[in-house]
């Protein structure tokens, strides 16, 4: 399970919209077979009738109101990092 | 490097007027130009520093009533949204981002009269435990520079041993306070998960981070984590503090510390375990109660850590799209080429690594396998700390099975990085505080204890830990 082949790879680099040179996916078909080799070892362990742990301080559903608060925070100030902008709007590529 | 009194003292000579929050801004400000051989600082932040500064000497001058850290300097890991400077996460994907708000815990202690005068270096996005993934430059050890600061939060612990201000802010996702703090001789602190709002902290495994202080002495650490603590309406998974102050020192009486097994065993260097024996020894005489106990499931703690925090990471770096703010690369015919393109150039090799793990981990077909079977692993984990905490009080340890390792040692193998988190990453996937106390050297680097208490015994473990630096 834990031998990934250049496939396994390029579809992991799609998934999370990466694009990978040649020399990187040689790099990461190696290093991630180790990573997922050594994590591996947890197959063996004995599980049963445990549930799994997401949250650790037991908090849940922790709620407020749906009300407007000001935090003095300008339209322009969250807009100005925006890569390319057309006025308040936030511009990108055509899809196709 | 004794530049600076204790963090209260500096206050009080600047709320007396004996001093001044311009001098102590102009003297941290002077003190990072003439340290930037090491490399710990990315970003200062000069004019808004001395802005704050003199806002506040005017009020000191009126009389006014000011907070319990004016005018004290500090420095913030580069993933604090601040004002005045770019927030870059050491990432080339976030060069040159302005925040548009502030982080909560920045926000707390300038409150209080605190002034955050620079940015310091990390890992990219908090990946690794070196500094040496920064997308920028390696900070150097301050006692040796051919050696790692260690990491994530290299640059904060840096500066702290440097004496460039007297505090440090970090963050801790799997040891990223206390590590470097072991390596550079300070005090780490990791408080318990949640009770440090994280709202305006860049992101990475949101099941696990928290952030704390890094200081040179434990009433130091108190201090800031006292001012920085408690639920904020901006982040929902902060919990609600102690009624106590943290900075109120009481001796414990006759602690039961249990010493962690697995972390005493094999695989630590000689000198380092003797320091560690050294310091069990010290708090046996001045009156603990010592005993060896087992955490039969503490060897998995890496593996799941490097499960589930990938995944998490890969969730939490699909924000950077090139589209809303950050790196975006102007060549992309179309979206989609544009999303590729952006996050190709724009995140670093472990990033990649990173978020390619954790896409797998995830995906259809191995999400049973490896995250849940992680998540799963973890309650044992979780199961086994809180019936150890039934039989002893505290748990203690080594940070680190070694001392600052070379420049450039680990940074060929990826897995053997990882390793070095080996005995940082449990307290995390459970959620208890820790913190890494200077303890002595090996090998002529410094060397900290790591100790542990349950779930909210903040108060109990920064009480522990001053008392174990006094019986040095």
């Amino acid at each position: 399970m834990s031998q990934l082949s250049k496939q396994d790879i390029l579809k992991l680099a799609r998934l999370a919209r990466l694009r990978l040179s040649d020399v990187e996916v040689e790099k990461y078909q190696k290093e991630l077979s180790a990573i997922l080799g050594y994590v591996e070892h947890l197959d063996s362990v004995d599980t049963s009738g445990l549930t799994p742990t997401y949250q650790v301080s037991g908090l849940t559903n922790v709620v407020r109101e749906d009300e407007i608060i000001d935090y003095g925070t300008s339209q322009e100030d969250l807009l100005k990092n925006v890569p390319i902008r057309d006025g308040a709007y936030v511009k990108v590529k055509r899809m196709l | 490097m004794a530049n600076w009194k204790t963090i209260a003292e500096e206050a009080a000579d600047v709320a007396s007027g004996t001093n001044s929050a311009i001098k102590n801004v102009e003297k941290a400000l002077k003190l990072i130009e003439d340290n930037s051989e090491y490399q710990a600082i990315i970003n200062v932040i000069k004019d808004r520093a001395l802005y704050r500064a003199k806002e506040i000497d005017a009020k000191v001058a009126k009389g006014e009533k000011v907070g319990r850290l004016v005018g004290v300097p500090f420095i913030a890991k580069d993933n604090f949204l601040t004002y005045g400077s770019e927030t870059t996460a050491a990432s080339n994907i976030l060069k040159g981002f302005e925040a548009p708000y502030q982080s909560t815990a920045i926000n707390k202690l300038e409150a209080e009269g605190a002034i955050c005068v620079a940015k310091a270096n990390l890992d990219a996005f908090a990946h690794g435990g070196s500094t040496e993934n920064s997308d920028f430059f390696v900070t150097k050890n301050p006692l040796d520079k051919t050696r790692v600061a260690g990491g994530s939060s290299g640059g904060s612990a840096a500066a702290v041993a440097l004496g460039l201000a007297p505090f440090a802010l970090g963050s801790d996702t799997g040891g990223s306070i206390r590590q470097p703090s072991s390596f550079c001789g300070v005090v780490g602190l990791k408080p318990t998960y949640g009770l440090v709002s994280r709202s305006g902290v860049v992101a990475m495994a949101s099941s696990t981070d928290v952030i704390g202080p890094i200081t040179t002495s434990v009433q130091d650490a108190a201090l800031v984590l006292d001012v920085m603590s408690g639920t904020d309406p901006l982040d929902s998974t902060t919990i609600v503090r102690n009624n106590q102050p943290y900075t109120v020192y009481k001796q414990p009486n006759t602690p039961k510390i249990g010493v962690i097994k697995e972390y005493m065993d094999e695989g630590v260097d000689p000198e380092v375990k003797k320091v560690i024996e050294e310091a069990i020894q010290r708090l046996k005489n001045a009156g603990a109660k010592i005993e060896y106990v087992s955490l039969p499931s503490l060897p998995l703690a890496l593996a799941v850590y490097y499960i589930v925090v990938p995944a998490e990471v890969s969730s939490n770096l699909s924000r950077y799209d090139g589209q809303r703010f950050g790196f975006s690369d102007g060549t992309a015919v179309n979206l989609d080429d544009s999303y590729e393109l952006s996050r190709s150039r724009g995140f670093g090799a472990e990033a990649k690594r990173r978020i390619m793990i954790g896409t797998h981990v995830l995906s259809s077909g191995y999400y049973d396998a490896y995250y849940k079977k992680a998540q799963t692993v973890r309650t044992k984990l979780c199961q086994e700390f809180t019936s150890v905490f039934e039989k002893v009080d505290y748990l203690l340890g080594p940070v680190v099975p070694e001392v600052a390792f070379k420049i450039g040692a680990n940074s060929e193998d990826p897995l053997k990085m990882y390793l070095v988190d080996i005995m940082t990453v449990a307290s995390n996937l459970v959620g208890v505080p820790a913190i890494s106390v200077p303890a002595g050297t090996a090998q002529g680097m410094p060397v900290g204890i790591q100790l542990i208490a349950p779930q909210q015994h903040d108060l109990d473990l920064l009480q522990l830990a001053k008392w174990y630096e006094e019986t040095r």
